[in-house]
């Protein structure tokens, strides 16, 4: 691999060095990746100039996958091994996918997260996505012409922990840094509200390939806050695909068609609603592996019948958002519409109807998601150190712990906003209990089997007491990516337990550092040399960022503790200069712990500032 | 004073001393709104990015703390709820289980009521127009009990009157819905 480059501490905090991020759609049907160029968000086009790359990926033994319209169009020749609208399996163990009877996959029942057979071996959706990934990053890096700083990934809002546990995991499989996970209307929102200056409260309606998601969001000076969101993670175009596909089989009377009919099919499914969102019918001619021939014509008002459930699923959530956010629809400014499926003419009219006004469609609903997560992207980089703008998402859905009796104990709400930090005292339930076992679930409703499970972990070393005589305090920690990590304290004896919680459908550690190291990019590349261009590259970030914090705030320190920081990063510099990255993770550690009363001291001065900032213009007003 | 000797923020302070508003139960919603928005522009982790780690944690300590004080403080039963227990009174112990008869009666009385309504739009209404109106009372009371009087153990049954209405509300949408 190739050397890297390291400047001088003194000369990298350069304040107009670039850093180059993405924001990346990883979408059901296609996903693409946008960045800020000379102040506005833009697509990065492949090499062909196509902007989005459909999220199909085929297999194939001893070669390396193929991503893109390239296998998109081997999916009816190579149905098994082409893989399409994997999203749908993220996080999802075998038994979640009602739908596997329709999925021309073979489809594997592997402990946690279901996998796909195909002729390289078994596939976990995460791999799957990460190839997609791994080629967005490859066709960015190219465009951009240096190295990613990180990526913001988008996910629908209505993902649970276990799906944006193993998107995030799929984003460093692919070796991207991942800025943060950005819910996809909020992002939407964000481009739409920087680019039409927009204030008030606006929904934003997101019908994907495969997920739905509705948010309302109040845009205030600057200040994109999330109020309430709501959606169905298992409802999108595929499902009007679907309805399709199912007519012609009835209409043809034909059996269970093959893998590659399957395929075939499918695609002129997709193809006719495609088709009827601008013509009133649409002639289906297909020849069939089989010999049977398929000769159908579809009017968009029998589409529109056979699909009318579909569209009204997608009211309810909008209804729940509105009742959440203790709104009315009159004080729903404008709604936006996102995720190609909106393009569909009976959407469209159904939202007008159920909001009373015409929606908003003036950005393209395929690339609106990508360019709010690049303007995002570029913030978290830091290349904008004084944004004039501020996202507060929400937790889409409630997070609990089982209690006795299997029901469900809400310890955070949904559509609290992130971060959030809430706990819960629990006792025991027999007299010298010592170990107490706890169940995290998420969901709304009661009973504990009809919720989600997220994880399980135990407390041990309690002291023996009498029943209810232990206090044993719960923290549920929700942080800016919605990902949820829990505590458990005993409170009078300290005991401690905590989990980030590993979703009891996500991968482990271990196959995780399996999976890399079987991956085709890295498995030449010893992953010794991996781990230690990581921790340059946060050696690097620390150095600068704690150079940059000196030039601003160094009056907050005496001489003495100015000069333990300057030791401290001419310690790291120096190991940065060598090859051990041991050495580089302590030295690391000790400048990051050495400057914690700083960071207090300057955390400090911000919130005094926004205060006084504050109070002066109040005198003012 | 230098800054570098000046005490710290406490991390643990009083929710209204946070958003620096008065000590009162009455709030300026719009300017509790605002000062919410300035804090966050200010602590909130995105605006610490490029800050070395043990800033960006200690954002995302401050930001949650500043979104529970928030939450606290926006909704009318809990900043009461916080105010009293900043007095010393826990009012929704579970101990705190007297009430008196009357509102006892009157309280199953509009249970009946619903009972009755459900698939009557215009008697949910009618109840619902009721209960906004004892809901607005309640909330009248609390205030002059709270800022006015320092009726604290007062304040605190007439919080607990207030928390059987919005759970009253809360039923009466819900017969809206399924209606």
């Amino acid at each position: 691999m190739a050397l890297l480059q390291i400047s001088e501490p003194g000369c990298s905090t350069a304040p107009h060095q670039h850093r180059l991020a993405v924001g990346i759609d990883l979408g059901t049907t296609h996903s693409l990746a946008a960045t800020l160029r000379s102040g506005s968000a833009e697509v990065i086009p492949d090499e062909r100039g196509a902007s989005l790359l459909p999220s199909a990926v085929r297999y194939c033994a001893g070669q390396p996958p193929v991503v893109g319209q390239d296998a998109l169009a081997a999916q009816t020749t190579d149905p098994l091994n082409t893989i399409v609208s994997v999203k749908r399996l993220m996080g999802r163990a075998f038994q979640d996918i009602a739908e596997a009877a329709q999925l021309p996959y073979r489809l594997l029942d592997a402990p946690g997260m279901v996998k796909l057979d195909t002729a390289a071996g078994a596939k976990s959706p995460v791999e799957v996505s990460a190839d997609i990934l791994r080629t967005l990053r490859t066709r960015s890096e190219a465009v951009l012409g240096g190295e990613l700083t990180g990526a913001v990934i988008t996910v629908p809002a209505y993902f649970d922990d276990a799906q944006r546990q193993a998107t995030k995991d799929a984003a460093n499989l692919s070796g991207l840094n991942v800025l943060r996970l950005l819910n996809e209307p909020t992002a939407a929102a964000i481009a739409y509200g920087l680019d039409q200056g927009a204030e008030g409260t606006y929904a934003v309606y997101d019908l994907g390939g495969g997920t739905f998601d509705l948010s309302i969001l109040k845009l205030s000076r600057g200040v994109f806050e999330v109020l309430a969101t709501s959606g169905n993670a298992r409802l999108g175009g595929d499902d009007f695909d679907q309805r399709i596909y199912a007519w012609i089989l009835s209409q043809t009377g034909a059996a269970q068609p093959s893998p590659r009919d399957m395929r075939l099919l499918l695609a002129a499914a997709r193809d006719a609603k495609e088709q009827l969102s601008d013509a009133s019918s649409v002639p289906l001619a297909l020849a069939l592996g089989n010999g049977q021939s398929v000769d159908l014509v579809l009017e968009r008002a029998a589409f529109e019948e056979m699909t009318r459930d579909l569209v009204q699923q997608t009211l309810l959530p909008c209804r729940k958002a509105l009742k959440d956010a203790s709104l009315s629809l009159q004080d729903i400014k404008g709604i936006v519409l996102v995720g190609g499926a909106t393009r569909m003419p009976c959407i469209r009219q159904a939202v007008a109807e159920f909001f009373g006004q015409a929606p908003l469609t003036n950005l393209d609903p395929d690339k609106v998601v990508a360019l709010g997560a690049a303007i995002q992207a570029n913030i978290l980089a830091g290349n904008q150190q004084t944004g004039d703008w501020l996202l507060l998402d929400v937790t889409p859905l409630s997070l609990g712990i089982e209690t006795m009796g299997g029901l469900t104990e809400k310890i955070i709400p949904r559509n609290a906003t992130l971060p959030v930090t809430r706990a819960q005292e629990f006792t025991t339930f027999k007299d010298g209990q010592t170990a107490m076992s706890f169940h995290v679930v998420q969901g709304e409703r009661e009973l504990v089997a009809d919720c989600r499970s997220l994880a399980r972990f135990e407390l041990r070393g309690i002291p023996p007491m009498v029943a209810g005589a232990a206090r044993i305090r719960v923290t549920f920690q929700v942080d800016a990516d919605g990902l949820l990590s829990v505590s458990a304290r005993e409170q009078t004896s300290g005991v401690v337990a905590a989990v980030a919680v590993k979703p009891s459908y996500g991968l482990s550690d271990g196959e995780i550092s399996r999976m890399l190291s079987e991956s085709y990019q890295y498995a030449q590349q010893d992953l010794q040399a991996r781990s230690l261009h990581e921790q340059l590259t946060e050696a690097n970030r620390m150095l600068e960022a704690v150079a940059a914090a000196l030039a601003s705030d160094g009056d907050l320190l005496s001489a003495g503790e100015r000069q333990a920081i300057d030791t401290l990063m001419a310690a790291l510099t120096e190991a940065t200069r060598g090859s051990d990255a041991g050495r580089v993770k302590v030295c690391l550690d000790n400048l990051n712990a050495g400057t914690q009363v700083f960071a207090g001291r300057r955390m400090d001065r911000s919130i005094r500032h926004a205060l006084t900032g504050r109070a002066i213009g109040a005198i003012a007003a | 004073m230098s800054e570098a000797g000046a005490a710290m923020l406490d991390f643990a302070q009083n929710h209204l001393d946070l958003f620096g508003l008065p000590s009162r139960f009455d709030m300026d919603v719009a300017a509790l709104e605002e000062r919410y928005r300035t804090l966050q522009s200010a602590i909130h982790p995105d605006r610490h990015a490029s800050a070395p780690e043990t800033q960006r944690r200690l954002a995302e300590q401050w930001a949650g703390q500043v979104n529970e004080a928030y939450r606290v403080l926006k909704s009318p039963l809990e900043r009461g709820r916080y105010l009293l227990s900043l007095h010393g009174v826990d009012a929704l112990a579970p101990t705190q289980t007297s009430m008196p008869a009357e509102f006892l009666m009157q309280q199953m009385e509009w249970r009946e009521e619903l009972a009755e309504a459900r698939g009557d739009h215009a008697a949910l209404c009618r109840l619902e127009q009721a209960l906004q109106q004892e809901h607005h009372g309640l909330l009248n009371a609390l205030s002059s009990q709270l800022d006015e009087l320092g009726q604290y153990e007062v304040a605190g049954e007439t919080l607990r009157k207030l928390k059987f209405i919005a759970r009253l509300e809360e039923e009466v949408g819900e017969a809206f819905e399924a209606w």
